[in-house]
């Protein structure tokens, strides 16, 4: 497979039924159009990881993708609950969900553990509250050199990670600034990688605190112009507040929420069909 | 308080944004702001007072100047107007964990006398009745944060004797409980509601309500909260809210 590839073929290559997946982008930078793509692709089982497994990771959940769900924190921002997901842990719907429940700092912590290829990360958390009863994965630890009992994480492995940038070049260096919440490290952790980007470029201009992640860091890099939608790319769009607000009613009920994933992602076969189909311009670079 | 000119939502938010511009004056800046009510207050003490609260927040930005009202924690306009924009692995591990923040701001499902705070689950963990968001950044912006502020609707449902479940840690089950657990933060200071203001007995670490906001009786606070609530030896009432917090709060939710 091409580094430069189209999105189909790099899910079609790259995830698999079972895999552990992590898709981040902390409200900046979501990779919504992969996800529509996996949905598309009829994955099953998978184990999604995500700090905030927001709209996203509802529709993976309520179309019937996911068994396990590695979090911290699991809403609509700004909005209010995440319909799907509360319908798979209350009522078992489409089918009954495992939950790893963490924080933030945690997640964040497990990640970075990952991406410097330690076994457990180390943080001041948790202690005194009922995660630390409910999560195996949550353990204390005494500082070999202060005798500090401190909390340990284990490293976060995903076998993919799926990000959202804003662009990359030929080669498949690619760029992303603004927030960039955990991508990095989600990208590190990983045994593979797909990358949608707003465009490819020929050259990448230096962008004040940008981050970038190699080429050889990245399995597969994808021209998805909006990919993020109806999160955001700096730069290049704004977040569509008014998409998530209408989301809550098209998510309360089992019934809106299967015709809306039949009608926009079941039947479109990419992200320029499904903007059309939900009636967003379809960038013009596309 | 039903001829009031004003929304209990505003009532909180400004009485919220007075104690955060007391805070600046005391040279204690640094806020770590979550979204709804704490982000308004936020913003509207950043209008009003002079030393301005510095808004961080957990999308890594530090220093925000929005000239709006975020919907969510990581608009661009966060980012856009900050000085600083960080991970969020360095947010949580250098910022909030090293000490750096100031106040935090907390609300939840259910709060109680302790201080405790439940955003997890409604009943039990493994079959909730209610299934929440989750902690989010809370538990460790409540062991960590200097001092935390929490805003909440008071209601017998949402102030209880205990929470259903503990996503973050007030004071445990009572005194030398955070000092046990090595909380380095100094924990829950203010919780400001639509009745009044509680804050912990300075022995008991239980909620004691403090002050009463005008028109509001014992007796309402005490039908509101689901334990034996104490009161003060000197139960203050909070002014109402000026004009001039008013307008600016207003103008900043049009905007």
């Amino acid at each position: 497979m091409n580094r430069i590839c189209s999105l189909h073929d790099a899910v079609a290559d790259l995830v698999g039924d079972g895999d552990t997946i992590a898709m981040e982008g902390f409200t900046h930078l979501i990779p919504h159009a992969a996800g529509h793509e996996i949905i598309r692709q009829g994955r099953r089982n998978l184990h999604l990881v995500r700090m905030t497994p927001d709209m996203i990771y509802d529709q993976l959940i309520g179309a019937g993708c996911a068994t396990k769900l590695t979090f911290s924190w699991g809403g609509n921002p700004g909005v209010g609950s995440l319909q799907r997901f509360r319908d798979a842990v209350e009522n078992q719907w489409p089918h009954p969900i495992e939950i790893e429940e963490h924080s933030h700092a945690g997640m964040a912590t497990r990640y970075a553990a990952g991406a410097a290829n330690l076994p457990f990360g180390i943080l001041r958390g948790y202690v005194g509250t009922g995660l630390s009863e409910h999560t195996s994965t949550i353990a204390q630890i005494e500082c070999p050199f202060t005798g500090e009992s401190l909390t340990a994480v284990p490293a976060l492995r995903p076998d993919v990670a799926i990000i959202h940038a804003q662009r990359a070049d030929r080669e498949g260096n690619v760029q992303m600034w603004g927030l960039t919440g955990v991508q990095k490290e989600a990208v590190l952790a990983a045994k593979r990688s797909i990358v949608t980007v707003e465009e490819i470029v020929d050259h990448i201009e230096p962008v004040p605190y940008a981050v970038v992640l190699p080429w050889w860091t990245v399995s597969a890099v994808c021209e998805v112009p909006d990919g993020a939608h109806p999160s955001f790319a700096m730069g290049y769009s704004v977040r569509d507040n008014a998409f998530y607000k209408a989301w809550d009613a098209v998510s309360k009920d089992r019934g809106s929420f299967t015709a809306w994933i039949e009608q926009h992602v079941l039947g479109t076969t990419n992200h320029e069909e499904f903007r059309r189909s939900v009636g967003l311009e379809v960038p013009a670079n596309v | 308080m039903s001829d009031a000119s004003y929304t209990t939502d505003e009532l909180m938010i400004v009485n919220a944004a007075r104690q955060l511009g007391a805070l600046a004056a005391a040279g204690r800046p640094v806020c770590f702001v979550g979204i709804g009510l704490p982000s308004t207050a936020a913003n509207l003490a950043r209008r009003l007072y002079s030393p301005a609260p510095v808004l961080v927040y957990e999308s890594g930005c530090i220093g925000s100047k929005p000239t709006r009202l975020p919907l969510s924690i990581g608009d661009g306009e966060l980012g856009e107007t900050a000085d600083a924009v960080v991970s969020v692995p360095e947010i949580f591990a250098y910022w909030l964990q090293a000490g750096r923040i100031d106040v935090g701001f907390l609300g939840g499902a259910q709060l109680d006398k302790y201080a405790n705070i439940n955003s997890t689950v409604i009943g039990d963990y493994e079959h909730p009745s209610t299934r929440l968001p989750g902690a989010g950044g809370a538990p460790e912006i409540a062991a960590s944060a200097g001092a935390v502020m929490v805003i909440m609707r008071q209601s017998k449902r949402a102030f209880v004797e205990r929470c259903d479940f503990r996503s973050s840690v007030g004071y445990g089950d009572g005194p030398g409980d955070r000092e046990r657990f090595g909380l380095q933060g100094g924990g829950p200071k203010w919780v400001i509601t639509d009745l009044g203001v509680l804050e912990p007995d300075s022995v008991t670490c239980e909620l004691t309500m403090v002050a009463l906001h005008p028109g509001i009786t014992r007796e309402q606070a005490c039908a509101s909260t689901g334990w034996s609530l104490q009161f003060a030896d000197d139960v203050r009432t909070t002014a109402p809210p000026s004009a001039e917090e008013l307008d600016v709060l207003r103008i900043l939710q049009a905007a």
